[in-house]
């Protein structure tokens, strides 16, 4: 089984993201970058599927300039087998993820695509979905556990009510919550390794899918201050305040 | 202009988020249609037409809809989209998973998550763990979009408005429902609850859990977690507050033992008065409390519930 693991270069997720003085965007430059942490999660639970003897070849693929090569080589540090850069400076929406990775999905037929259920930084919680629709493909989104069963996957998704199970027919597309796995820490010996394992390079405009923005983006803000609160000394303190101050219990 | 707003319900009971989205559809335009999908329904589509604003219910009652799936439910809501400018879905873990598998079908951009509406084609929206408030303008012809809940306030009642029933069944040729295990509680759900009352990995382990079920019985409040103590197996995931849990906007969140990571603060923040009991008065839960008490929270929660 061939699996395909869509990855994303987004912010560090313990660094706080700081809006631009002219309202613009985000400011990302000197900000420290990673491999989204739901991406990180898909290639883990794509190697361990290789591991299991379950995958025969895992591929990453990831969209953006040539700066996300980085987190393509930390994927194959990880233990994948190949990487595609698919090199593209414009603003992507999902939509436009989804039907650059579609493409990608005819020419590699994967028999699974795993990724990554939202990115840290526009969490639009889309682009999975998306490519599921664009494939025709079953959908096993917020994956807590992921089993291979012949010819079938049972996912166990994270819903609000709990912990749903589906079992969907191969092929299909996953994408993964926080607890499917703990990924690993790439060892030294892999990551000298990963240096050596292929990673092609194309451009975004060679597989003909139009890019034009559907969103445009006309402003960035702060989010609202929360005004100073006050240290309590006591419980008692602090529910007389509740009471008295800020009327919210009686 | 006119509105489709998908209802969200569960075994048969509409849940509150669907008067929130409606509240966001009727900013956008004056008409708006409620879509209830499911099986057993009739009693989600009588209370979807008392939600004030709501011109026509759509139901569609067959068990290929039982459960809710992605596959023929988006296939269903894309046969009947052509009829409106907009498409709303709640934020929740059923809207998500729809949504975008409708917005592709129909070749649009999903805007996901919007806080609040500005015209028909300008919303505005968290990103990066709502540390960033991004207005976006779609240029689409027709918007799919989902809603954050808890940024609208629930529409009122009306006199019902007539219910169109519409038999269709389409059955998902790839995907299968197998089971749900669900957390029974009698307690307020998050999402609605007034009063939240969260507990992180101070907390220690599943039974010290208990230490909050006494307050949030006195206070009517519904009971939360950091991620770090569902990861930690204390709690269920359904429990978890934050980026990549449930967002809840209570009058009063008391957050205990909760360092305050970013990720966390993304689920509550937006709660009218934010309480914080930890050991540690450097944790950055304090930075956005309006009420801190540095506090060993063994100590502090016996008293709270003896103090209420
Ligand atoms: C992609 C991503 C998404 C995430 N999504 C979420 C999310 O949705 N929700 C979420 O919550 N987290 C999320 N996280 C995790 C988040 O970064 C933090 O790790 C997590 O919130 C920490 O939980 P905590 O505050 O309970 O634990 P800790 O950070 O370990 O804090 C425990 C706190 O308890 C206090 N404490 C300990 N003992 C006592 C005592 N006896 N009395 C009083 N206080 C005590 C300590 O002082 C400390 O402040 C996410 C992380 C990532 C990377």
């Amino acid at each position: 089984m061939k699996v395909l693991v869509p990855i994303k270069r987004v912010i560090d997720y313990n660094v706080k993201a700081r809006v631009k003085p002219d309202n613009s965007d985000v400011d990302l430059s000197n900000v420290k970058m990673a491999i989204n942490p739901f991406c990180e999660i898909a290639v883990e639970e794509a190697v361990r599927l290789k591991e299991a003897g379950t995958a025969t070849e895992v591929i990453a693929v990831s969209i953006g300039d040539k700066a996300c090569q980085e987190q393509l080589r930390t994927a194959l540090a990880l233990g994948a087998d190949k990487a595609i850069h698919i090199e593209s400076d414009a603003k992507l929406e999902s939509l436009h993820v989804a039907k650059l990775l579609a493409k990608i999905v005819e020419q590699e037929s994967p028999e699974l695509v795993i990724l990554g259920k939202q990115s840290i930084d526009s969490d639009n919680n889309q682009t999975g979905q998306m490519l599921a629709a664009l494939t025709k493909r079953a959908q096993g989104t917020f994956a807590s556990k992921v089993v291979v069963d012949g010819n079938k996957l049972q996912v166990t998704r994270e819903v609000d009510g709990g912990l749903q199970t589906v079992s969907l027919s191969l092929p299909a597309v996953v994408t993964t919550d926080l607890r499917l796995n703990e990924p690993r820490y790439a060892s030294l010996p892999n990551i000298m390794k990963a240096k050596r394992k292929p990673l092609d390079v194309i451009t975004a405009d060679s597989l003909g899918v139009d890019l034009a923005p559907r969103i445009e983006l006309v402003k960035v803000e702060e989010p609202a201050k929360r005004s100073g609160g006050v240290m309590v000394e006591s419980v008692e303190e602090l529910v007389n305040k509740l009471k008295t101050e800020a009327k919210v219990i009686s | 202009m006119s509105v489709l707003v998908i209802a969200e319900h569960e075994s048969g009971v509409l849940k509150p988020e669907t008067a929130k989205v409606v509240a966001a559809a009727t900013k956008i335009a004056s008409h708006v249609t409620v879509l209830v999908a499911g099986h057993n329904i009739a009693e989600a589509a009588d209370h979807s037409a008392q939600i004030a604003g709501v011109q026509k219910v759509v139901a569609v009652d067959d068990a290929s809809f039982a459960h809710q799936l992605a596959e023929n439910t988006s296939e269903l809501v894309v046969e009947l989209a052509s009829d409106f400018s907009h498409i709303l879905f709640s934020a929740s873990t059923t809207g998500k998973n729809i949504a975008p598998r409708v917005a592709a079908l129909l070749d649009k951009s999903q805007i996901s998550e919007i806080i609040d509406v500005i015209d028909a084609d300008t919303f505005k929206r968290p990103i990066y763990a709502g540390n960033a408030i991004a207005t976006v303008k779609s240029l689409d012809s027709q918007k799919v979009i989902t809603v954050r809940a808890s940024a609208f306030d629930a529409a009122d009642t009306q006199a019902a408005c007539d219910i169109e029933a519409r038999s269709q069944s389409i059955a998902s040729q790839v995907s299968e429902f197998v089971s749900i295990e669900q957390t029974e509680s009698e307690r307020p759900e998050l999402t609605a609850a007034p009063v939240v009352i969260s507990g992180g990995r101070g907390m220690q382990n599943g039974e010290n859990f208990a230490l909050l079920n006494g307050i949030a019985d006195k206070l009517g409040a519904a009971i939360g977690a950091s991620r770090a103590a569902v990861d930690a197996g204390f709690v269920p995931n359904d429990m978890q507050v934050g980026q990549t849990g449930k967002i809840v906007a209570p009058n009063l969140y008391i957050a205990v033992g909760i360092s305050g990571a970013i990720q966390h603060l993304a689920g509550m923040k937006d709660s009218k008065v934010i309480v914080a009991i930890n050991k540690d008065p450097e944790a950055p839960i304090f930075q956005v409390a309006d009420y801190g008490l540095v506090a060993d929270l063994f100590d502090a929660l016996p008293e709270l519930e003896q103090a209420l």
